[in-house]
């Protein structure tokens, strides 16, 4: 691999290009034939000028520098990173779904209305839920999306009230995405247990409360046994249940979270369901939701007549309105699609039953040597802190940089933020055993050499394309485009 | 099930260095009255020669715009999409990589980043770009309340010729927060109207967002309306739905706050509206109220250049309720593909394409005019897109021209009242000369 690859603009030459058109019929104009001259722009942007192969060149070499499921072990918890199956960008890529236009006349894009309805079929199936919508474009727009239906129930009946209680093992987006709602924040401690507890909740539960949002298993991998007990307290009080459900790879199959008590949940089609996460999305993240908050969820939703025709239904009073443009991700769905009509009931199950079981695996062969943040059974990931580390020389950062030298991807170690140091490991169903005992034996090398050789760790990663790179001085002195 | 790699002694080993009798007792977790012991009701597994057929099947069930002649635009461009970007986009080294939380082993698509910022940058004219937002329409509303962290007012304006869709977002987000939002009508060129706006604009105003070129195809006069909010705390968004635009267009020139467009038709596709992508900049002064993600060039310990995710304290998983956006997940393989097609296509692609644009919308006016002058309502310049007044209602029409193979246009009046039997036509690179000619004459001809 080559140690360096200039920028795009630096390899750009005068007078290249890589695009192919027909121009002739313009060959001869200018901008200014077509544009009175006030209207056109005095510095033209300055784009890179490259051959077709020069283009290619560029960007596989690029692609080599990444880590990826493909390539290496990836067990970043809370982001499932599971295999992406091709037939899903196959099927994704045939012409009829991906150069169709979403200003199209109902009856000439059937195949899609008729891939959403099924898709949200399934996704209320897999929870138990009344209501659905595939508009959100990834998880965050979709706790966004849920909170504001919930708001505009509480609306509608006249206060929309003003708080929503969230655990602080939470992902930032939960908090993030109720202020965005107008509500205020009220953060509960987790339990000894490492979930939720009863009289926590009780204590802050009240009728200014619109929601709790509850990741469950937590992000700590924690199934919430309580869950039950504190949708019925929430309720009581005329609140609603918010369920973060990044984590449904440790479920579905196996509980339907509308026995829960949760009243909508959202899904990271780009986690569960196999949708590629491309280096930051895009993502899906459609919401089901329970029979009351139905009316309320973004328009269109996709209905199926009483013929068999499928339609998207605009004409929905209480709904809070789009979202975001159009459908959503569209070519998400199909591939989400695709992914659940291969697995079909038997396979949803073994997805979440093997998930598990590789999780626990880990847990088993790893908790000797590190210690976990909690004694409660794991479900789809485990979560170790720092303690094992304390006396040494070495921080949870290094062992991640650690495990890069061995080719393997480092676990989440940015959250959840209540755990000191932690390492959120969650290797996914798609994973075998090799691979698994391979990253077991290597953390284990790792945890020893933390006491006998802790400078393998705090100058690791050094085989890797980049070493550690100076997160101060990118702020410091920021060069955020190229300067040429 | 192929995906899942288990044999049954691997299964048995596992559970046994576990310590448990059975995969069901590693769910003991979850109380017994939660646990679903029956299978879902969900369609039977299709292994892949099937499954391949019943999606063949389904997306056969849609008429796609290679088969008919396309005339619909309204946020989604029917643009030429270069067969390169496929095969590198779904290289397993991008296609399968998380956000990239270690710079060390995502430099690829850190260094991809970096030069996608570049080139928004460059296409916007303005100093800093992010990663990219959902789409267009989301990046509205993020607009605005990046405007209301910089001046703190509430009120904003939002030019009435800007995608009903768009607009729509926009009443949506803002709808829970306390903010006041009110449209600003258009005028008989089909620019916003000046009169209505100068009465509008004050100092309480947050933000004035303008589409450009507008949803009836109209290019806007910007730098007029720019210079209308420099005196005032007011930010001007510059929304841009075909970026194609920055050819002539710069949004930093009309002076632009914040600039904001979407970047589908570089290199995307259709995709029945996504995944699209949101493109994102504002000046250097704003930097930490901009929302989602940003690259930043660096060195690693060796003094080599590098690239990590940079002015993160502005983002959720840090700020949590305090971020300025819930942001995460954003659109980062399609910020790649945009990148892919900027590089093919260089500075004198871009202004090839966009004459090319040009040429295909006079023609259409021209044949238009030909028999009915004063069916194309609106006098100002266009690109892409063209708003013709039928003497029938639109519905009937797009009936009768959907047997011959169109999908002639949108129709105005569920949007606008006061443009009922007003069609909004888009025509692109992609529309060749002939179906254009006769589209103008069965719309307007005898
Ligand atoms: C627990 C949890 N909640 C929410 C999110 C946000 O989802 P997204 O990145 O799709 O917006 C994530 C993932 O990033 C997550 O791990």
């Amino acid at each position: 691999m080559k140690s360096k690859e200039g920028t795009v603009y630096k390899q750009s030459r005068k007078g290249r290009q890589g695009f192919s058109i027909n121009d002739r019929a313009v060959a001869d104009k200018n901008i200014s034939d077509y544009l009175p001259k006030d209207l056109i722009r005095t510095n033209k942007a300055r784009l890179p000028e490259l051959s077709e192969f020069d283009v290619v060149r560029h960007y596989t070499r690029l692609s080599q520098q990444n880590f990826a499921i493909d390539t290496n072990f990836y067990p970043l918890g809370s982001c499932t990173m599971k295999y992406n199956p091709r037939i899903n960008e196959e099927t994704s890529s045939y012409d009829g779904f991906a150069n169709t236009h979403p200003w199209q006349y109902q009856h000439t894009v059937q195949g899609n209305l008729k891939l959403m309805y099924e898709l949200g079929e399934s996704l209320k199936t897999i929870t138990g839920m009344a209501g659905v919508t595939l508009q959100p474009a990834a998880g965050a727009h979709g706790e966004f999306t849920g909170l504001l239906c919930i708001r505009a129930f509480l609306e509608n009946q006249g206060n929309p009230r003003k708080k929503v209680i969230i655990p602080d093992s939470a992902h930032g987006t939960n908090p993030s995405s109720a202020k965005l709602c107008g509500y205020d924040i009220v953060k509960i401690p987790t339990g000894p247990e490492g979930i939720m507890d009863v009289a926590a909740v009780a204590k802050v539960m009240d009728e200014d409360v619109a929601a709790l949002m509850v990741t469950n298993p937590s992000t700590l991998g924690i199934f919430e046994k309580n869950i039950k007990e504190i949708a019925d307290l929430v309720h009581d009080k005329g609140g609603f249940v918010y369920c973060d459900g990044a984590n449904m790879n440790a479920v579905m199959g196996n509980v339907v979270v509308a026995d829960l008590g949760v009243d909508c949940l959202h899904f990271n089609l780009h986690k569960t369901f196999t949708t590629p996460h491309g280096g930051g999305g895009p993502g899906s993240g459609p919401i089901v939701v329970s029979e009351l908050l139905e009316p309320f969820l973004p328009k269109p939703v996709i209905k199926k007549t009483n013929e068999g025709r499928y339609v998207a239904e605009f004409d929905r009073p209480q709904s809070i309105g789009r979202v975001r443009a159009f459908f959503g991700n569209f070519g998400m769905l199909v591939r989400a699609y695709t992914y659940i009509r291969e697995l079909g009931p038997e396979g949803i199950k073994q997805v979440s039953d093997m998930a598990v079981l590789n999780a626990n695996y880990i847990r088993a062969r790893l908790k000797d040597h590190y210690s976990l943040a909690f004694e409660a059974p794991s479900m789809h990931e485990v979560v170790f802190s720092d303690k094992s580390l304390k006396g040494t020389k070495v921080k949870t950062l290094d062992v991640a940089k650690r495990l890069l030298e061995f080719g393997m991807h480092a676990p989440t170690i940015y959250f959840p933020i209540t755990v000191s140091g932690a390492l959120m490991i969650e290797p996914t169903e798609t994973e075998n055993k090799e691979t698994l005992d391979e990253f077991c034996e290597t953390m284990i090398q790792i945890a020893k050499e933390a006491k006998e050789s802790p400078e393998k760790l705090t100058e690791a990663p050094q085989n890797t394309f980049r070493s550690r790179l100076n997160e101060v001085k990118a702020v410091r002195e920021p060069v955020l485009r190229e300067q040429w | 099930m192929r995906y899942i790699p288990h044999t049954q002694e691997d299964i048995e080993a596992m559970l046994k260095t576990i310590g448990a009798a059975s995969v069901d007792e590693l769910f003991d977790g979850v109380p017994e009255n939660l646990r679903h012991r029956e299978l879902l009701p969900l369609p039977a597994a299709l292994p892949e020669p099937e499954l391949r057929k019943e999606l063949t099947e389904l997306a056969q069930m849609n008429q796609s715009v290679s088969q008919r002649k396309n005339f619909l635009g309204g946020g989604a461009y029917h643009h030429y999409v270069p067969s390169v970007i496929a095969p590198l986009v779904k290289r397993g080294e991008f296609l399968t990589a998380y956000t990239p939380y270690q710079p060390e082993v995502s430099q690829g698509t850190l260094q991809a980043i970096f030069e996608f910022q570049t080139m928004v940058c460059e296409l916007t004219g303005m100093e800093v770009a992010n990663a990219s937002n959902y789409d267009l329409s989301t990046a509205c509303p993020e607009a605005i309340m990046m405007a209301a962290r910089i001046n703190n007012k509430k009120k904003v304006l939002v030019a009435r010729s800007t995608n009903p869709q768009y607009r729509d977002v926009i009443r949506t987000y803002f709808h829970s927060l306390d903010f006041e939002i009110e449209e600003v009508n258009f005028g008989s060129d089909g620019r916003v109207d000046a009169d209505d706006l100068n009465q509008k604009l004050d100092d309480s105003v947050c933000a004035l967002l303008v589409q450009s070129p507008n949803f009836f195809g109209v290019i806007e006069d910007m730098k007029s309306l720019g210079s209308k909010t420099k005196d005032l705390p007011a930010l001007f968004i510059s929304a841009t739905p075909d970026p194609l635009a920055f050819s002539f267009y710069s949004p930093a020139e009309a002076g632009a706050d914040i600039a904001i467009a979407e970047g589908m038709s570089f290199g995307l596709g259709l995709n029945y509206g996504g995944p699209y992508l949101g493109l994102f900049a504002t000046k250097q002064e704003y930097i930490r109220q901009m929302p989602g993600r940003i690259v930043g060039q660096t060195e690693d310990t060796k003094g080599r250049s590098g690239y990590v995710l940079t002015f993160s304290t502005r983002e959720q998983h840090i700020r949590r309720e305090k971020a300025t956006s819930n942001i995460c997940t954003n659109q980062g393989l399609c910020a790649l593909m945009a990148s892919i097609y900027l590089s093919l296509l260089g500075p004198a692609g871009l202004e090839s394409l966009a004459k090319l644009n040009f040429s295909r919308r006079d023609l259409f006016e021209t044949e238009i005019k030909k028999t009915t002058p004063n069916a194309v309502v609106f006098s100002a310049p266009k690109f892409n897109e063209t708003v013709v007044k039928l003497d029938q209602s639109v519905a009937q029409k797009v009936i009768a021209l959907g047997k011959d193979g169109f999908l002639p246009g949108i129709d105005l009046s569920s949007f606008y009242p006061e443009l009922e039997n007003h069609l909004l036509v888009c025509t692109t690179e992609m529309n060749q000369e002939v179906d254009i000619k006769m589209l103008a004459s069965r719309l307007v001809g005898a």
